[in-house]
């Protein structure tokens, strides 16, 4: 994916289409000239923020929500984004026709299943961004698209409506069940798998919700592809920041980068319980370290 | 030339020890990885050199996450030099960026006097390396895990460790921290030990506590403040360096933005710089600042990079 062939992201001046509050989310809109066609479902783009003298050096990564080849005004991408610190802030801030600087599409996308075989999609919070564009993916090759959301509470869901249209059903869940089943994702995925037959199942979330779905796919024999949220400096595999511990084709486990070898992975592979941590036997791990 | 010239007439190409480089702007090591991430977004063949990340005898995995924080005009970083080591470095990456044409500068990094000379013996017996860039900011096991680069000695034990597998015509720029108290003796121990020019400087060691917990954020705790908060840091190494030994090549590093800053750079003495963190928020600003520098240096009237070098130092008029 680093080779110098089909994979080539692009660095764009993007301006603001729209800014809209969607709940507790903003849904930003970019025209990104040649991003959006090459944009699939899974991938992200990288933002720089606060303007030409900011003092934010890190870009910001955030999922494709959609990517339009061609509008009015050009091909657009879309990215929910919630306001975690300054730099989020300054995007929630911004206006029609603001300009900022995109980077995109990065990362490997999802890996679509060769045949048509029943989908469970599993969004946490604004995790399920990504999921809308992959649903519509997934049903052209004639997948049955099922989807699970789950929030803290019902604000901090993304998407409703847009699932109960483009999936097949929606469950959901809420920590504090002011939507859906009290509960979390992973109390519904069981049957919601037993039910469809589920054979694969995508998900984008905290990283303790894709470890705990990447088990509960397992236990049913169902492949899981899941799109981590690591925290990167550059986005595009310079920075070595946004590692976790995942098993290769060789079993050995090794720190990869979210950003270029992600961020989706296959559930299977990466090592939940030991995210943040280098686990002993690692390539590369100090013999006698264990880990802090 | 006479002021506000045409940029076309500006050739920036400089020299490091008989080698040249088509432009003063070279990527900093860690920022670029080996330079084929990078190539979606620029020539790195047009760039003045790649350098890359420090490359250790052995793989390493790196330390645990969070490696990274934002500061305000930079950033700590944690990575614990992660890399692949010397055999899957020269295999791959190398020979890549020899390919396309690219100016090697490689960056080696050792724990021990004994590491420092077997890498300098690989990296020294490869072909296509424009020159090797000496990390010394690394643990020394052997002294009690004491960083070389902050003792004059043991910063020129390893730069000569390094040296003696290097040919001749290749340079060895060792790359100083500015964590010491005298930065020029540091400096003039790594000359007699053999290095050819300096690369001025690496990061500077910080700290940022979580607002919520008051912990460090780091899983490493400290971490390398880098970026354009430590611009003034490094000019001032630069200054210093170069007012002391005005002969010696120093490659400027530490927060350049933009073509003006680097043009400072090369004023306060710098044949060449680095452009490291910003590469973070700006993929293609290696290649930029270069543009930059070049219309910088036509708007004073000034033909080529190395007719401002120390300029800083003299008295005006």
């Amino acid at each position: 994916m680093t080779g110098d062939g089909a994979y080539r992201p692009l660095q764009v001046r993007g301006r603001v289409l729209s800014n809209e509050r969607v709940g507790a989310y903003h849904h930003l809109t970019l025209v990104a000239p040649g991003i959006a066609e090459r944009t699939r479902p899974g991938a992200f783009v990288a933002l720089a923020v606060g303007g030409d003298e900011t003092s934010m050096l890190l870009r910001r990564s955030f999922s494709a929500y959609r990517a339009r080849e061609s509008g009015v005004y050009g091909g657009t991408v879309e990215v929910v984004l919630a306001v975690h610190g300054r730099g989020t802030a300054w995007l929630a801030g911004l206006r029609p026709r603001d300009e900022l600087d995109v980077v995109g599409p990065l990362g490997r996308p999802f890996t679509l299943p060769k045949e048509p075989v029943p989908c469970v999609l599993v969004g946490g919070g604004y995790g399920s961004a990504p999921l809308f564009s992959l649903a519509e993916r997934l049903r052209e090759r004639g997948c049955a698209v099922h989807m699970v959301l789950g929030a803290a509470s019902q604000q901090l869901l993304f998407g409703v409506l847009e699932a109960r249209r483009s999936a097949q059903s929606v469950e959901i869940s809420t920590d504090d069940g002011s939507m859906g089943v009290r509960g979390v994702v992973t109390d519904l995925l069981p049957a919601v798998l037993d039910r469809t037959g589920g054979a694969v199942v995508y998900a984008c979330g905290p990283m303790g919700m894709l470890g705990a779905v990447a088990g509960v796919a397992a236990d049913h024999g169902a492949w899981s592809q899941c799109a981590v949220e690591e925290q990167m400096a550059c986005g595009v595999g310079v920075c070595m920041t946004c590692v976790l511990p995942v098993r290769g084709d060789d079993s050995e486990v090794r720190m990869v980068r979210s950003c270029t070898e992600g961020p989706v992975f296959r559930g299977d592979r990466v090592l939940w319980d030991a995210v943040g941590t280098v686990p002993a036997g690692t390539v590369g791990a100090p013999a006698s370290t264990a880990p802090r | 030339m006479s002021a506000g010239s045409d940029a076309a007439a500006v050739d920036l190409s400089v020299e490091i020890a008989g080698v040249v480089f088509p432009t003063p702007v070279m990527t900093a090591s860690g920022c670029a990885a080996a330079g084929r991430e990078l190539a979606p977004f620029l020539d790195v063949a047009g760039l003045g050199a790649v350098v890359t990340k420090s490359v250790l005898l052995d793989a390493r995995s790196g330390r645990p996450t969070p490696r990274m924080v934002e500061t305000p005009s930079g950033m700590l970083n944690s990575i614990g030099l992660q890399g692949p080591g010397i055999d899957a470095f020269l295999a791959h990456d190398l020979p890549w960026l020899v390919q396309r044409g690219a100016r090697a500068v490689v960056s080696i990094a050792g724990g021990s006097l004994g590491e420092y000379a077997e890498l300098g013996r690989r990296v020294g017996s490869s072909p296509g390396v424009a020159a090797v860039e000496v990390n010394i900011s690394c643990p020394n096991v052997e002294e009690r895990g004491l960083v070389f680069a902050c003792d004059p000695f043991q910063a020129g034990r390893a730069v000569g460790a390094a040296r003696r597998g290097i040919p001749r015509e290749v340079p060895v720029l060792a790359k100083l921290s500015p964590d010491v108290t005298d930065i020029v003796s540091v400096a003039k121990s790594v000359l007699e030990a053999g290095a050819t020019g300096l690369s001025l400087v690496n990061t500077t060691l910080g700290l940022a506590l979580d607002p919520h917990t008051l912990r460090p954020v780091l899983a490493g705790v400290t971490g390398g403040l880098s970026g354009p908060a430590i611009r003034p840091v490094a000019l001032r190494c630069v200054w210093q360096v170069h007012a002391a030994m005005p002969e010696v090549p120093i490659v400027g590093i530490g927060g350049i933005r933009t073509g003006l800053d680097a043009l400072e750079f090369l004023a306060a003495g710098a044949t060449a710089v680095q452009v490291g963190t910003v590469t973070f928020h700006d993929p293609s600003a290696p290649e930029r600042v270069a543009h930059e520098l070049r219309a910088e240096l036509a708007t004073r009237g000034i033909c080529s990079p190395r007719d401002v070098v120390g300029v800083a130092h003299r008295e005006p008029g």
